[in-house]
């Protein structure tokens, strides 16, 4: 008797925290294929992963040797790590190669994870964007071109390609367990930075609640850009509070003495390039999600930042 | 943080904190909503002045009752003053109207996100930089949405020049048509003389990044201020034709005019008085 193969899905960043919560929602139904080019990353040994970098020639073998269904593109350098050469490299050329290889091997639905950085913070945004609001990211710093010259990539393949759908998740801040980006770091710092004087309002998401959001996305897969947010706000300096972090004021004025002070701190979470995230709020307006895929987070704000304080007794 | 939570304890008196807790709100489970409004914020921002209101403007408010209790609502005003004295007037009044407490969102310079704790603390009493897409949103969110279309054409303009309404843009009353909110305007007199001004130092302005640097007392006098709020305007249009847009915008400055002459009427010779 044989038995009916599930469909193949492949998932790059598959070491990361949201690839372990996404593949733990999908395994029942599909058969998962990782692809990270971490060293120190906890891959699943119950499925097949693959460690290489996805920018790479030997990246096409992984497409030949399986048939995948979907793709669901989580492996970004994050915008804190490494230099933006490097980042642009693997974020948008290895993001480009692993389109072409999607196209040429027949591969239905890709879901791509950008950020809610793209927009770019500045002191002239209207709270609660929505989609089509414009991508300053770029304008404000070099560092941030590699986000959003992803996003472009990804609206010339979904109208060049229609045949694979293509949809793209721009979430806020993801925090949580085992999440290891710039915020999450900071949360778990006993004494946090904050700029003196500015209280940025933000949006966090439990990394639970985005794999759920991108199970969603993958299994409706329409063409298109979503925002994914809740409906809660709460400033930064009232965030770091409620993580019982301890709040270390960088001086905000004259304007150019915070840049000089986070240049030599050095702080690899806050580094001078992501300064103004930490000055003016980029508040994101979920409704489309939301209303197309009957989103709804199960995480608190309460949730999210206890565990941050419980770290810390 | 702890010493504002022991300061908010100390200075709200508790009509003030009733006040601002039956306002229709809609936050999140941290107490902020999208535009960092906070309600612990506002009450102490609304106590100090709620002081001002009574005893440095001494202001009277007639048509309080025009300002819907729920749901949205325009309001538009006459801008005076160098200063936004104005705006914080208005936005008290409605934060105390007896006829029911609304939050007052008001639409603020471009460059006050730059300027830091000043903006953190306007925005969590209410206000936020005036932008078509922060003003829709908040409309479509029920809110009370406060605007001087003449923006700082009025608010800078010369002792000389007082109540004489400038020229007011289009954008209000295409905003008022797409999210079918009445306008409610309101005439404000008073304020031109809380700081009267005699020149413009432009030069002095461009350097320091403000639209108008005015020379003038660097005082703001205690004027006294007279709030007369009309009735509801429910304007209907298309909001593509300029033409007629226009025309709106001219209906909607009749008004105005005719409530800034009843104020001056009110007034009398009791400037100060």
């Amino acid at each position: 008797m044989t038995t009916k193969q599930k469909p193949e899905i492949l998932v790059t960043g598959a070491g990361g925290e949201l690839a372990h919560h996404v593949i733990k929602k999908l395994r029942k139904k599909y058969d998962l294929i990782g692809v990270d080019f971490r060293k120190q990353s906890h891959y699943d040994d119950s499925m097949v992963n693959y460690r290489l970098d996805f920018s790479k020639r030997g990246f096409e073998e992984v497409f030949k040797h399986h048939q995948f269904e979907g793709v669901i593109h989580l492996g970004r350098i994050f915008l804190s790590h490494m230099d933006r050469y490097r980042r642009y490299n693997t974020n948008v050329l290895g993001t480009q190669k692993l389109f072409d290889f999607s196209i040429k091997y027949g591969v239905k639905k890709c879901i791509v994870l950008s950020t809610y950085h793209v927009y770019g913070a500045h002191p002239y945004n209207p709270s609660l964007l929505d989609e089509s609001f414009p991508l300053k990211a770029s304008n404000i710093s070099a560092h941030l071109a590699d986000a959003v010259e992803l996003e472009n990539l990804s609206a010339i393949y979904m109208v060049k390609h229609p045949q694979m759908k293509l949809t793209v998740l721009r979430p806020c801040n993801v925090i949580g367990p085992g999440v290891r980006n710039s915020m999450s770091q900071l949360l778990q710092r006993r004494i946090a930075p904050y700029l003196v004087g500015f209280s940025p309002v933000m949006q966090f998401l439990h990394v639970d609640d985005l794999a759920e959001a991108i199970v969603l996305a993958y299994a409706k897969s329409p063409n298109g850009v979503y925002n994914v947010a809740p409906n809660d706000w709460i400033p930064y300096p009232a965030a770091l509070q409620q993580a019982d972090c301890q709040l270390l004021p960088i001086p905000s004025l004259p304007p150019s003495l915070p840049r000089q002070v986070l240049k030599t701190m050095r702080l690899k979470d806050f580094p001078v390039y992501l300064m103004d995230y930490f000055k003016y709020p980029v508040i994101l307006d979920g409704t489309l999600f939301r209303e197309t895929f009957g989103f709804l987070p199960q995480f608190s704000l309460d949730d999210i930042f206890s565990y941050y304080a419980q770290q810390k007794v | 943080m702890k010493w504002f939570t022991k300061l908010k304890d100390v200075v709200v008196p508790p009509e003030i904190e009733q006040l601002v807790d039956s306002m229709p709100h809609n936050l999140g489970s941290m107490g902020y909503d999208p535009w960092g409004y906070n309600p612990e914020t506002a009450k102490v921002g609304l106590t100090v002045l709620k002081w001002m209101y009574d005893h440095y403007f001494r202001v009277e408010a007639t048509g309080l009752e025009n300002v819907p209790t729920n749901g949205r609502a325009f309001v538009i005003g006459n801008h005076s003053g160098q200063l936004p004295m104005d705006g914080t007037l208005i936005g008290t009044a409605l934060a105390t109207n007896p006829d029911g407490p609304r939050i007052p969102r008001a639409m603020i310079e471009r460059f006050f996100p730059t300027v830091p704790f000043v903006y953190t603390f306007m925005t969590q009493c209410g206000a936020t930089i005036g932008d078509p897409v922060n003003c829709i949103k908040m409309l479509e969110n029920e809110e009370v949405v406060i605007v001087f279309p003449e923006g700082v054409r009025g608010s800078g303009k010369l002792y000389k020049e007082r109540y004489e309404l400038k020229r007011m843009g289009t954008g209000f009353v295409r905003i008022a048509i797409q999210t079918n909110s009445p306008i409610i305007p309101v005439g404000v007199v008073g304020c031109e003389e809380t700081m009267p001004s005699f020149g413009n130092f432009k030069s002095l302005a461009k350097l320091i990044g403000t639209p108008y640097f005015p020379i003038a007392i660097p005082v703001i006098l205690p004027a006294k201020v007279f709030l007369n709020f009309g009735e509801p305007i429910h304007l209907e249009g298309d909001p593509d034709n300029e033409t007629q847009m226009m025309e709106k915008v001219d209906e909607v400055k009749e008004v105005l005019q005719e409530l800034i002459d009843l104020g001056l009427e009110q007034r009398g010779e009791r400037i100060f008085g």
